[in-house]
């Protein structure tokens, strides 16, 4: 697989509102290669967003990255810590759209209404290409064709409220790949099509990531679709990752009673592959009220009472690519089969 | 967000205690929030303030706001001294004494310095009826000995002699509590138009809207000016003060109404109103029982937001001679006599109006400010 | 977006009609009818009228006849331009108002375009930056400008600049242009006037737009497509203005539908401190003459110029808002 293009390590962002702290991302670590897809899993709520959000250091205002690194290659080589620059720098902008394109989950307002998508995407394409207006319209419109818009030269005029949720999606991709980035970004790029729909959002990522040679981050809450298109997981909750490896591994020898709870609530991975993560026990705590100790104890099946609640478990690495953060596995004598 | 809202299954059988409780925590949430915007609490005292000086109004007036004098036109103000020669505190003002200017033969007043008058607290001056209950003629200052026309002139006079600082306290009165009387009008009108616009909705709804965007439309100055100005010359000071107060009202109405039909099509779809509506409530009872109190913050709030307007109007009719007119004592009318920059240029002081205005209308507006806050966090 | 513009349309000859409604009660109010003061008037300049020519002039009026045959008459005879004769000055309306009502209207919109340029720029800083210390000064200062009536703070400007400068501000223009006709020189001496009674105008409305600018900004702010828009690489002023403020602009500008009248009407107070040749000092002259036709027909005009105006700018705003022109809403 090479070197990493992205590499994460212990990040942390919290909210900090007056009513108290919220651990968004709360020591999440993972590895990116090119041509290769990273699926980000876990219910909503978990943190996925803002862990991809705190790489392009666009959070929110309360929010502020406040501890860990994500070192990325760029492409003259050298290797730049994300965390560390200046949220604000040239160095930073240049690296938003023109290194990392970043896909996001609402395709109906992520545009605006008062602009045309021409004029959206001519704007990603100057910004890091220098290019005549007449060139980067007449890009625009190759992109537009790229992702699978219908007569291009006309759509390059229309208002995004002209087109349907599949279609700005579409755009949005168009927008996010305008100035040739390396990694994609995709968050939650389907969930607020239909099934249809879906499936060819989809195909088109993985089209274009083969073209490409795209890294890809997806993040869903949806097993289905990470059956579908990664190549590793990270399964995330209450800001930790709690287990990762092959997608393989995953699917099929889960070890985090979190993952094996996902697993489950999917009937059958393969006949119904788009079923909503519903029948989990229990509900996502409020963000204010982290539980102590192992934050999924209070919904876990394998609770230790007097272990899971007073400390919080380490990682353990069961082979070279599979981690996961639970006590069951701390002793390796102990393990599970 | 993520956090599970706790929504109260509607009981069908709401009883009129529990209608009380869930009026008064509605008012006592918006009260504990409006403790807490620092402004809008100093504002609203200092209201209150002005509301109390209004009532004893003739208790701080010194010498009597409507007694001319010619010879005493445009005193400045006098200056208080507040201590005596060997230090100790006496306040005190210098009588004046009048003498003729040899060259033009008028009579001018000036400060002799020989004459010490001391300021005492209770004194003796013209008798008024205080409250409309009883007569008295005791005023927060006056003078030890002779009467307050000789000396005691704290904002000076006009060109007729006359005690601003006296007149101040009257129109202080007459201008407060115009706006309080139109704003119940409006109040009245708005409360009635708006709840039946939102409460009935459809056409009924459509045509007061349509109303209402039409007065908003209209510049309303040319149109009161208009409508003052036909009222009367005969007409005593009273039945212009009311003309004038249904004049202003009359447009006056239109946001109230929009705050409360606003309000209206919010509790509709709430389901006590259904619940009392099922246990066979009729309409106006509905009006009165649940909805009014469970809103009274938001009118609270609009009428705070509509006295400085009211007032401000009061003023601008009478400052252009449309409005009330002497001898009735407003803030209008006094300054209407600093109107022109000739009178300014000799007497300054009269433009010292303006402040009680401007307090008093930022006053309301941050305190409306606070109040709509408190009533409405998210809103 | 036709029945939209119908709609408005339909408003807008709804209030006309109102308005004059309203402008005819004026005319009618004061006691005896308009022959009477007629009659009177010439009386006090010396010249007697005959009964007949008195009734001669009230079947021309339709004075004999119901009320509402009156206004019918009268408002068919406005409709033709005919706005009556001025009892004080003795000429038709129209020639006393003259240029009044251009003066009136240029006034106005200059204090319109200084309202939008003091309430915008700030309101953009108060939401970006909230909470920060220019935040709460502006938004004092809002607040006084809010509570200073125009015509006191036109009389505190007057007598400052009397006091301290020996300057007499007033008027729209300077001696030699005074009774000049209309000249390049006039439009540029009017020019250099203007801002004065613009900005004491301006002023009462702004804290009204600078809270409504900074909270519709505020609300912008927070929308997704801004976070795309950072997303791409564009610096942070370029994200703001070109997007947020953008779409928080389409709610700012329709506020001239209430500024408009609300302008209108201070520029009548502040025409009489600040002695300013327009309709506003003779408006209060033919109320207190009781010169009707002429103070019916500068409330009628008046309104109706108010309405005209803010449905011209309601057309303009909705062309200038993509998501109307492309027949989204109404
Ligand atoms: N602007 C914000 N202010 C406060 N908390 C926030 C903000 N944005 C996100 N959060 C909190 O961060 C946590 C993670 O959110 P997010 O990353 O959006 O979850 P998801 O996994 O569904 O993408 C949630 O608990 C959410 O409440
Ligand atoms: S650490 Fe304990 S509570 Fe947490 S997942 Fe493992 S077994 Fe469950
Ligand atoms: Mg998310």
């Amino acid at each position: 697989m090479g070197e990493p293009i992205l590499s994460v390590r212990d990040l942390e962002t919290f909210f900090r509102p007056d009513e108290g702290i919220v651990r968004a991302v709360d020591g999440a670590s993972f590895d990116l290669y090119p041509g290769r897809t990273l699926g980000i899993v876990g219910e909503s709520g978990c943190g996925k967003s803002v862990t991809a959000r705190s790489i392009l250091r666009i959070v929110d205002h309360p929010g502020k990255v406040e501890r860990g690194e994500a070192l990325l290659r760029r492409g003259d080589g050298r290797i730049v810590d994300l965390v560390a620059i200046d949220a604000k720098s040239a160095e930073m902008r240049d690296i938003r759209g023109g290194e990392i394109g970043y896909v996001f989950q609402e395709p109906m307002s992520s545009l605006s209404s008062f602009h045309t998508i021409g004029n959206q995407v001519v704007e990603a394409i100057r910004l890091h290409r220098a290019v005549s207006a007449k060139e980067a319209r007449d890009r625009a419109i190759e992109l537009l064709q790229l992702v699978g818009i219908p007569r291009p030269e006309q759509r390059v005029d229309s208002y995004s409220f002209e087109l349907s949720g599949g279609l700005r999606q579409r755009v949005m991709i168009a927008l996010a790949l305008a100035a040739e980035p390396r990694i994609l970004i995709a968050d939650e790029p389907t969930t607020a099509l239909d099934v249809t729909t879906q499936a060819q959002i989809l195909e088109l990522i993985r089209k274009i990531q083969a073209d490409r040679n795209l890294a890809v981050i997806l993040i869903t809450h949806d097993m289905g679709v990470i059956a579908e298109m990664a190549d590793s997981v990270s399964v995330m909750y209450l800001g930790k990752v709690v287990e990762s490896g092959p997608v393989d591994t995953i699917f099929h020898a889960p070890r985090h009673p979190y993952t094996q709870a996902l697993l489950r609530s999917i009937p059958s991975v393969l006949a119904e592959p788009r079923s909503r993560l519903t029948t989990i026990a229990g509900s996502i705590p409020h963000p204010y009220a982290r539980p102590p100790g192992c934050p999924f104890h209070p919904r876990c099946q394998n609770f230790m009472p007097g272990t899971c609640d007073r400390s919080a478990p380490p990682v353990t690495r069961l082979d070279p690519e599979h981690e996961v953060r639970c006590f069951l596995y701390e002793a390796p004598a102990e393990a599970v089969a | 967000m993520s956090a599970p809202t706790q929504t109260a299954a509607a009981s069908p059988l709401v009883t009129v205690a529990e209608e009380k409780v869930a009026a008064a925590t509605q008012l006592q949430l918006t009260w504990w929030r409006f403790r807490k915007h620092r402004l809008a609490v100093a504002s609203g005292i200092l209201v209150i303030l002005f509301y109390i000086g209004a009532i004893f109004a003739d208790f701080l007036a010194v010498t009597e706001p409507h007694a001319t004098e010619a010879a005493r036109s445009y005193i400045p103000p006098q200056a208080i001294h507040f201590f005596d020669e060997d230090g100790s505190f006496k306040p005190h003002v210098y009588a004046l004494k009048g003498r003729r200017d040899m060259r033009t033969f008028k009579l001018i007043y000036a400060p002799d310095p020989a004459d010490k008058r001391y300021l005492r607290l209770f004194a003796d001056g013209y008798s008024y009826n205080l409250l409309g209950i009883f007569e008295t003629n005791r005023h927060l200052i006056g003078l030890d000995r002779g009467k307050a026309e000789d000396a005691l002139f704290l904002l000076g006079t006009d060109q007729l002699g006359r005690d601003v600082w006296s007149r101040l306290m009257l129109a202080t009165r007459t201008s407060l509590f115009i706006g309080l009387i139109g704003v119940g009008l409006s109040l009245f009108l708005g409360v009635l138009l708006g709840g039946i616009s939102g409460l009935y909705g459809g056409v009924v709804d459509t045509v007061i809207q349509r109303v209402i965007e039409i007065l908003r439309s209209i510049p309303t100055i040319p149109l009161w000016m208009g409508l003052a100005a036909a009222l009367p010359n005969t007409w005593s000071v009273t039945q212009v003060y009311i003309a004038i107060t249904v004049i202003i009202s009359l447009i006056g109405w239109t946001e109230l109404a929009r705050v409360v039909r606003g309000r209206f099509l919010a509790l509709r779809e709430e389901d006590f109103i259904t619940a009392a509506e099922l246990a066979g409530a009729s309409r106006l009872r509905i009006i009165f029982r649940h909805m009014v109190p469970s809103f009274l913050s938001h009118i609270i709030a609009a009428v705070s937001l509509a006295l400085p307007a009211m007032i401000i109007s009061e003023t601008t009719l009478s400052f252009l001679g449309l409005g009330l007119r002497p001898p009735a004592i407003s803030w209008g009318v006094l300054l209407q006599d600093a109107q022109n920059i000739q009178a300014l240029g000799i007497a300054p002081w009269l433009l010292v109006v303006a402040v009680p205005v401007i307090i008093v209308i930022l006053a309301f507006n941050f305190l409306g400010d606070g109040l709509r806050d408190a009533a409405d966090p998210y809103g | 977006m036709v029945t939209y513009i119908l709609q408005r349309l339909g408003l807008a000859l709804l209030t006309i009609l109102a308005i004059s409604v309203v402008s005819f009660v004026i005319i009618q109010l004061p006691p005896g009818d308009f022959v009477d003061t007629y009659i009177t008037n010439l009386a006090a300049s010396g010249s007697a009228v005959r009964a007949e020519e008195a009734a001669a002039l009230r079947i021309q009026y339709g004075l004999d006849q119901p009320i509402w045959v009156q206004y019918w008459k009268w408002l068919s005879r406005v409709a033709t331009g005919d706005f009556g004769m001025s009892m004080e000055w003795g000429r038709p309306v129209l020639e006393v108002i003259g240029d009044r009502l251009w003066l009136t209207i240029v006034i106005s919109i200059a204090a319109i375009l200084v309202t939008w340029g003091i309430a915008l720029p700030i309101g953009i800083y108060s939401a970006v930056r909230q909470y920060s210390i220019p935040d709460y000064v502006f938004t004092l200062i809002g607040f006084v400008g809010l509570a200073v009536p125009n015509f006191l703070l036109a009389l505190i400007i007057m007598y400052f600049g009397f006091k301290l400068f020996d300057l007499n501000i007033g008027g729209l223009f300077s001696a030699e242009y005074q009774l000049a006709p209309w000249s390049w020189g006039k439009i540029w001496d009017l020019t250099k006037h203007l801002p004065l009674p613009a900005v004491i105008l301006a002023l009462a409305g702004t804290a009204q737009l600078i809270r409504i600018m900074r909270a519709n900004l505020l609300d912008e702010l927070r929308r997704p497509y801004v976070t795309t828009a950072r997303a791409r690489g564009l610096p942070e002023w370029r994200v703001i203005m070109k997007y947020p403020v953008r779409a928080a602009l389409n709610p700012f500008a329709s506020t001239i539908g209430y500024l408009l009248p609300f302008v209108v009407s201070g520029s009548i107070v502040v025409s009489l401190v600040l002695s300013l040749p327009t309709v506003g000092p003779l408006l209060l002259r033919s109320l207190i003459a009781q010169d009707m036709f002429l103070a019916g027909t500068i409330v009628l005009l008046l309104g109706v110029l108010t309405v005209i105006g803010t449905f011209i700018s309601d057309l303009i705003l909705m062309w200038i808002d993509p998501r109307i022109r492309a027949g989204m809403h109404g």
